[in-house]
């Protein structure tokens, strides 16, 4: 492992609802400490949270795995969940096949992935039906 | 490499009361277990704290069973030093005081110590909560506004809290609203030079001394001395008896016409009370403080307008510096607030400049481990691998409070692995064994 590259793992259990969010909070808290840009914090924030909510709701769970180095913050969210059969209709505003009761917790609005895209510099969505979801996601750090 | 004892150089905004004395101090980890926000460090036997880190909240004062860490403040002496001395009493005085149903009782007493006026906090808080209800209604605000009043909270946003900074409410807090306005009228009504008035605000806490000498979004307080509520309690005791006992029928005198919402901002939840909104939350205790904070840079918190978050259990009468339980301090507010209109104090034309911060309240990183980022990943890394080897007790007899803040105290150069007794062991004992091996 080169010196100026740091790399993080994080398993998000499928298996417990309440527990949803604290990878995204520990990514958040460990850029803190490197000094990273207040924006970039909450970009990288918001679209490793979004992704975590989306795997715990559709995924039973899956990693995230960080790559900070030099010139960006490299997200990879994997999961092998149901996978996505349209991609494009995913990406729209406001579209969700989330659970009502998922939905009367506040989740489910269909904003994750849109926001997700929003939020990074690049975006890139992989899905295959029975195989699961990879999504690969850059954000700069602006010099 | 930030070397933590030397970033002090760096920033003088990070002045902090607290004070330890040593004499009085064990080394133990009551403390150090017990910050919020791992300011503190055992180095040689002794509790040091990190500045940067510190935010005043008097977590160490309370816990600390040798009564080493201190809360410094000013005497009552300095009032010599003034030809005009006014005092700001906060609405947490009036809850010390067993039975009290006029707080001009008070304010009385406080004349009879020694000062030539007195301008109530609770008064200039009632003018903060309208010209905060006018903030929440203008459009162009976004929302939520958090409250600017507990400066160990201000303290903690702008160390930990990057993208809550700008939610900070541009208003100036209570005592310096009430140092503000009491100064321009003994101004014009003594026609002296400013140096010669002193302004004491009377302290429940040790942020807000800090707050005084060190504030953050005013370029200078307008306070001169922080007197403790400790100190001037006992002392007004035996003057509000007299005072009580006057059969003239001219005593008390009326010195204060703060209401309700003034007298509420004593306790966790009267600050938001008086945005007369329930779109608000009120949290209190800085380890909840730290929780709401979390979970509102999270966006978790939806359709609020207001947060209101004070560092102590029961909002400021559960300061360190304050003499009754806090929980007691609220009921006797409650009664003393009883038959007082809703508000005495109103913005009568246009909202004084000195109501607003004059300085931007800026982000400081100071918890990043390097200087550059490669600095930082590169002591991330050390970091990482570091804090598999120590067994992840969190016991604190290194001097650091957990595992992890010894890893980076380490891997920043200022600790050493074996400060960790379990290391300690393994090492003596290979040693041990290399001299039998040896023998």
């Amino acid at each position: 492992m080169s010196a100026s590259v740091l790399q993080l793992h994080y398993d998000v259990p499928g298996d417990d609802f309440t527990r949803a969010g604290e990878a995204s909070s520990a990514i958040k808290n460990k850029l803190k400490q490197m000094g990273i840009a207040p924006d970039v914090i909450r970009n990288v924030a918001i679209a490793t949270y979004e992704g975590e909510i989306n795997m715990v709701i559709h995924a039973n769970g899956g990693t995230i795995d960080v790559t900070i180095d030099a010139d960006a913050i490299s997200l990879v969210l994997k999961d092998t969940g149901a996978g996505i059969p349209d991609v494009e209709l995913a990406m729209r505003e406001g579209y969700t096949t989330a659970k009502e009761e998922i939905r009367a917790l506040g989740f489910g609005a269909g904003m994750g992935l849109p926001n997700m895209k929003k939020y990074t510099d690049e975006f890139e969505l992989k899905s295959e039906v029975g195989q699961g979801t990879e999504v690969n996601m850059k954000v700069y750090l602006k010099k | 490499m930030i070397n933590l004892l030397k970033l002090n150089e760096k920033y003088d905004s990070f002045f902090h009361s607290i004070s330890l004395d040593a004499g009085s101090c064990r080394g133990c980890i009551n403390c150090l277990k017990r910050c919020p926000t791992e300011a503190i460090r055992v180095r040689k036997g002794k509790s040091e704290i990190i500045n940067e880190y510190c935010t005043d909240c008097g977590a160490c004062i309370r816990v600390c069973p040798h009564h080493a860490k201190k809360a410094t403040f000013d005497s009552l002496d300095y009032m010599s030093e003034y030809e005009y001395k006014i005092a700001l009493p906060p609405p947490e005085l009036y809850a010390q005081f067993n039975n009290l149903d006029d707080k001009n009782l008070v304010l009385n007493a406080l004349v009879s110590l020694g000062f030539d006026d007195v301008y109530e906090v609770a008064s200039a808080a009632e003018l903060v909560s309208e010209i905060t209800r006018k903030l929440l209604k203008d459009e162009k605000t976004r929302l939520p506004v958090i409250s600017s009043a507990c400066p160990s909270v201000i303290r903690l946003i702008r160390v930990r809290f990057p993208n809550l900074v700008d939610s900070i409410s541009p208003i100036v807090s209570p005592m310096e609203m009430a140092a503000n306005a009491a100064v321009q009228l003994a101004m014009l009504r003594t026609r002296l030079p400013r140096e010669k008035i002193g302004v004491f605000y009377i302290t429940p806490c040790p942020a807000k001394v800090t707050e005084i000498y060190a504030p953050l979004g005013v370029s200078k307080s307008q306070i001169d001395k922080a007197v403790a509520l400790s100190d001037i309690y006992p002392r007004l005791l035996p003057l509000m008896k007299k005072i009580a006992a006057d059969e003239t029928g001219s005593f008390p005198k009326e010195l204060g016409k703060a209401g309700r919402i003034g007298i509420s901002w004593g306790c966790h939840g009267g600050e938001a009370g008086g945005l007369l909104t329930d779109k608000y939350l009120a949290v209190d205790g800085i380890e909840n403080v730290i929780k709401a904070l979390e979970d509102l840079e999270d966006s978790k918190f939806k359709d609020l307008e207001f947060i209101e978050l004070n560092a102590c259990s029961g909002g400021c009468v559960g300061g360190v510096l304050a003499v009754e339980n806090p929980y007691m301090a609220k009921v006797k507010l409650t009664t003393l607030r009883k038959y007082l209109p809703v508000s005495g104090t109103h913005i009568d034309e246009a909202v004084p400049p000195y109501a607003y911060h004059d300085k931007k309240i800026e982000y400081q990183p100071v918890y990043s481990l390097g200087e550059t980022l490669e600095e930082s990943i590169s002591l991330m890394n050390k970091v990482d691998e570091l804090v598999k080897r120590f067994p992840g007790l969190d016991c604190g007899c290194c001097g650091a409070p957990t595992c992890r803040a010894h890893s980076e105290d380490v891997a920043r150069g200022i600790a050493s692995e074996r400060d960790c007794i379990h290391i300690l062991r393994n090492y003596v004992n290979k040693k041990e064994e290399l001299k039998k091996f040896e023998d």
